[in-house]
């Protein structure tokens, strides 16, 4: 056997010669400085991209078990869960991704929201990451007509014949959309085929640009700070790190919480108690009888709820879609020149603070049935979810901003610390509260199992002191 | 301000609309309780499956998951030549149709979509109401087009009605002649039954959460190592 | 930034970099085991390929009859004395004329390779590139050639076996023709695709 211990990198230059390996790699990796004080909210990007992995795998592996079929759609998912070897799993680690997916997006946007992510320079940015959701959206949508379910075959009649409303074009179009007169196996065949290859090329190569355009002008931190603004003589960020080894291990580790939460959830809930696998969807599609109660996907529920709000078929279309529509014009709506939330004034926290509690009440709302208290929060929370975008231009341009320091905060201060008005609040609370605490404190203590446990906890404790390859972890 | 959250908080209660029919009361579910799946499936197989298919659901498969015999099996599904296919009923759709006017619904898509506990609320209460064609009606499923098959085991239930604003409600049901079981007999019947059901409606629950606290086991431990590894190299960030 | 590579402790961060190395790899492999489960012959596939039950009480002497099992075809010969009688005289003609290298169950590792001598059971196809043989009992056609006594042929690439399935010297294919597990039910019946218990056991 020949000795070869320069092989590796031989072929690294062999590569580098023929295709820019190692420029990639310094650009995206090894030398692309991130601010150093992501927080917990600057996971759900490499989270996204995680997800999206799995969806494309495990969609993969469905694929060959499932006929796009009316006639077969129903029984070959049931094949999947109960004949074919391990495919339950697979099938629950793609719909519980499903949710995950929204959950992370949504955590993803708001953090944007939160820091002024969207602004100056990272418009584009913003941008290609809003088609993306759209994409998504769509290709959620379209994924959920394949398991040909009552909800799956209700909710899809429901959200086609909206465009039905469109003046003169409208019926025309459903037809269109539907190539029948109703949903059927044609509209399940070309809903399928977007779904599994359209639409995800499309998402693939929108995640691609958003990743370029993110690093052409650089992250945004949660201090808002123009990091490039201070550089050594290198030409190094002095508030950066090099993506590679510090984000890498840190998102490794968040991506193993990630995994294990969606690993509890795939196990011992896979339906999520009926939100994230929709109970009546384990009836096959029946085009004769509606559901006593049809309700998307929690994760569509609140532009469902702004439809449900508005009076009109028309109106309630316009409205469900101008919702989506608005978020693209964030980056021009918000006129404030700071941007994190951290050093924005009382104005901007507040309308935040009241859309956010709209959209989850406009969610909570639109999975349960239209009584006509919960019609009548519909149309206050529609209104404040507008008004929010609607009247920012007014409001941002009139914000009181605190000022901005000129480097990244380091350490970060803690949250209550940060906000000024918070500790002399919070001192107080817990002046009161701390005899309570103290007491609850002394009783728990007390209770043979706090013992046990705290006697096994320090026991381990020994034992992993004494123990030469445990003592390495701490 | 005020107004909006008084509003708010007097009105959350009625976002949820009232309840017509009987409390759901849930079973005592355990799909590692063998013994009592398999009670289930030989109570299923006397009274169920005349009418009511599991066509998802393979001998072949309840034969493994409840470790039964060729011999076992045919004690519990004595029709069976052999141990292949899935658990179709002899009954023709067009025949359901003509007895009851809807066809028989497939229980091993039907018991997900309902959820245990009404199905086990469901099984109990029946009770006697002459106006409808077998004599009886349901305190879950009004006007449900379905004997009472398990009737001669619990005996006949009468409904107590109250009169409530002018439309009567039923306040519980009385059992006013009992059957061969005693109540907690017939409970328990009924419980290994939806035990069974539930057992149908999703077979590879055995496995998911036998593997289940391996796979997070597992993913705790290696995150620790990440956590390690994230703190020994961020060590230097200051 | 500043980096003071003194401070760093490089030990560590390579003994947990190993270890996470490790652990992980040992998760992808056990998570990549379900995605290769999944391409095994699900219970819909098995069940078709279930044993199937053939009745021979109407073969004629020398007649061949095919049944289908798991897709591929499946023949049961009833052979005539004078059939029975040119097995021994090919012999030195045949690659593997004892049927060491062949597939058979063991009931059936004998010269007629069958159970009862006169019944042959085969899985109709060619042990070279799976093609179909034909059956061509008749002794000495001029396709053929004279020292033909019976057998089958296979017309894909002139692969050439006698009346017991037995392949010939210097033709394709290299093994004798697959007899599929098989058991009399009755002295009628056969049932293609499973073994008597005790043979499994052996």
């Amino acid at each position: 056997m020949n000795e070869c211990k320069d092989c590796g990198s031989r072929l690294l230059a062999w590569i580098d010669e023929r295709f820019p390996l190692l420029k990639v790699w310094n650009e995206h990796f090894a030398k692309y400085y991130a601010p150093k004080n992501f927080n917990f909210w600057y996971f759900f990007g490499s989270l996204a991209l995680l997800v999206l992995v799995n969806q494309i795998l495990t969609g993969i592996w469905l694929t060959m078990n499932y006929k796009p079929s009316a006639d077969r759609a129903f029984d070959t998912v049931e094949i999947i869960m109960r004949d074919v070897d391990w495919g339950w799993l697979i099938r629950y680690m793609h719909a519980v991704g499903a949710s995950m997916f929204f959950i992370v997006v949504y955590m993803h946007m708001f953090r944007g929201m939160l820091y002024g992510s969207y602004k100056k320079p990272r418009e584009l940015v913003w941008l290609l990451g809003m088609s993306m959701y759209v994409a998504l959206m769509a290709e959620a949508f379209m994924g959920y007509l394949l398991p040909w379910g009552q909800m799956s075959y209700w909710g899809a009649n429901v959200i086609i014949s909206l465009f039905g409303a469109i003046p003169v074009i409208g019926d025309d179009l459903v037809t269109w959309i539907r190539g029948d007169f109703v949903i059927s196996d044609v509209t399940l065949n070309r809903f399928f085929s977007f779904h599994v290859i359209a639409v995800p090329l499309v998402l693939v190569f929108l995640v691609f640009l958003h990743i370029v355009a993110l690093h052409k002008v650089g992250s945004n931190n949660p201090d808002g700070i123009d990091i490039k603004a201070k550089k050594d003589k290198n030409g190094v960020p002095l508030d950066g790190i090099p993506f590679h080894p510090y984000y890498t291990v840190k998102d490794l580790f968040a991506a193993t919480v990630f995994l294990t939460i969606c690993a509890w959830i795939v196990f011992y809930a896979p339906d999520f108690g009926g939100f994230f696998l929709e109970h009546p969807n384990f009836i096959p599609a029946d085009p004769l009888k509606t559901p006593e109660h049809i309700a998307p996907v929690w994760y569509f529920t609140p532009f469902y709820s702004i439809l449900r709000a508005i009076p009109s078929k028309f109106g309630g279309m316009l409205a469900m879609f101008a919702a989506i529509i608005i978020l693209f014009f964030l980056p021009w709506l918000d006129r404030c020149s700071v941007r994190s939330i951290r050093y924005r004034g009382i104005t901007y926290k507040i309308a935040l603070a009241l859309f956010l509690i709209s959209f989850l009440s406009l969610g909570y709302l639109g999975t349960i049935p239209p009584t006509p208290t919960a019609a009548f929060f519909g149309i206050v929370f529609t209104i404040v979810y507008f008004a929010f975008f609607l009247f920012m231009p007014i409001y941002t341009r009139m914000e009181i901003t605190k000022p901005v320091p000129e480097r990244v905060v380091w350490p970060p201060k803690p949250f209550l610390e940060r906000e000024g008005w918070t500790p002399a609040l919070a001192r107080m609370i817990w002046k009161i509260m701390r005899p309570f605490f103290e007491k609850l404190a002394a009783i728990l203590q007390s209770l043979p199992p706090y013992k046990k446990a705290a006697e096994a906890w320090s026991n381990t404790q020994t034992m992993i002191k004494n123990n030469k390859i445990l003592r390495k972890f701490l | 301000m005020k107004h909006l959250i008084f509003v708010l908080l007097v009105s959350l209660p009625g976002l949820v609309a009232a309840e017509l029919t009987a409390p759901l009361q849930s079973p005592d579910l355990d799909v590692f309780d063998t013994e009592s799946l398999r009670r289930g499936a030989k109570l299923y197989g006397e009274r169920c499956i005349g009418c009511h298919s599991l066509k998802h659901m393979r001998y072949k498969r309840i034969q493994k998951d409840l470790k039964l015999s060729d011999e076992d099996l045919k004690t519990l599904f004595p029709w069976l030549d052999k141990p292949t296919g899935t658990m179709t009923t002899a009954m023709p759709p067009d025949d359901a149709e003509k007895w009851f006017g809807l066809p028989t619904p497939d229980l091993s898509e039907r018991i997900r979509a309902r959820g245990a506990d009404w199905v086990y609320t469901f099984l109990r209460s029946f009770y006697q109401d002459d106006g409808r064609p077998f004599g009886v009606n349901n305190w879950v499923f009004n006007d449900v087009g379905m004997p009472h098959v398990l009737w001669d085991l619990q005996g006949t239930q009468k409904a107590v009605v109250k009169d409530e604003k002018g439309t009567p409600v039923i306040k519980k049901l009385e059992l006013v002649s009992p059957g061969s079981l005693t109540k907690k007999e017939f409970d328990l019947a009924v419980n290994d039954l939806v035990n069974f059901l539930n057992y149908v409606a999703e077979p590879a629950q055995i496995k998911r959460k036998k593997i289940g606290k391996y796979v997070l086991f597992y993913l705790i431990v290696l995150a620790f190592i990440m956590y390690r590894l994230k703190k020994v190299y961020w060590k230097e960030i200051h | 930034m500043s980096q003071d590579d003194s401070q760093i402790d490089h030990e560590k961060r390579k003994f947990l970099t190993q270890t996470a190395t490790v652990v992980g790899a040992v998760g992808a492999t056990m998570a990549a085991v379900p995605f290769l489960s999944y391409f095994k012959p699900s219970e819909v596939t098995l069940e078709a390929g279930a044993p199937i039950e053939v009745d021979i009480t109407k073969l004629e002497p020398g007649q061949l009859i095919r049944v289908e099992w798991r897709g591929k075809p499946i023949w049961a010969l009833k052979r005539t004395e004078e059939m029975l009688e040119t097995l021994p005289k090919l012999e030195p003609l045949l690659r593997d004329p004892l049927s060491e290298e062949s597939i058979q169950p063991a009931a059936a590792q004998n010269r007629y390779r069958s159970i009862k001598p006169e019944i042959f059971v085969a899985v109709g196809v060619c042990t070279h590139l799976s093609c179909s043989p034909t059956y061509r009992p008749e002794v000495a056609p001029p396709d053929l050639g004279k020292d033909w006594l019976g057998g089958f042929f296979c017309p894909c690439h002139g692969s050439r076996f006698d009346l017991a399935g037995r392949v010939y010297k210097k033709v394709p294919a290299p093994t004798n023709l697959e007899v599929p597990p098989y058991r009399y039910l009755t002295d009628t019946r056969i049932i293609v695709g499973e073994e008597e218990q005790q043979e499994e056991s052996a």
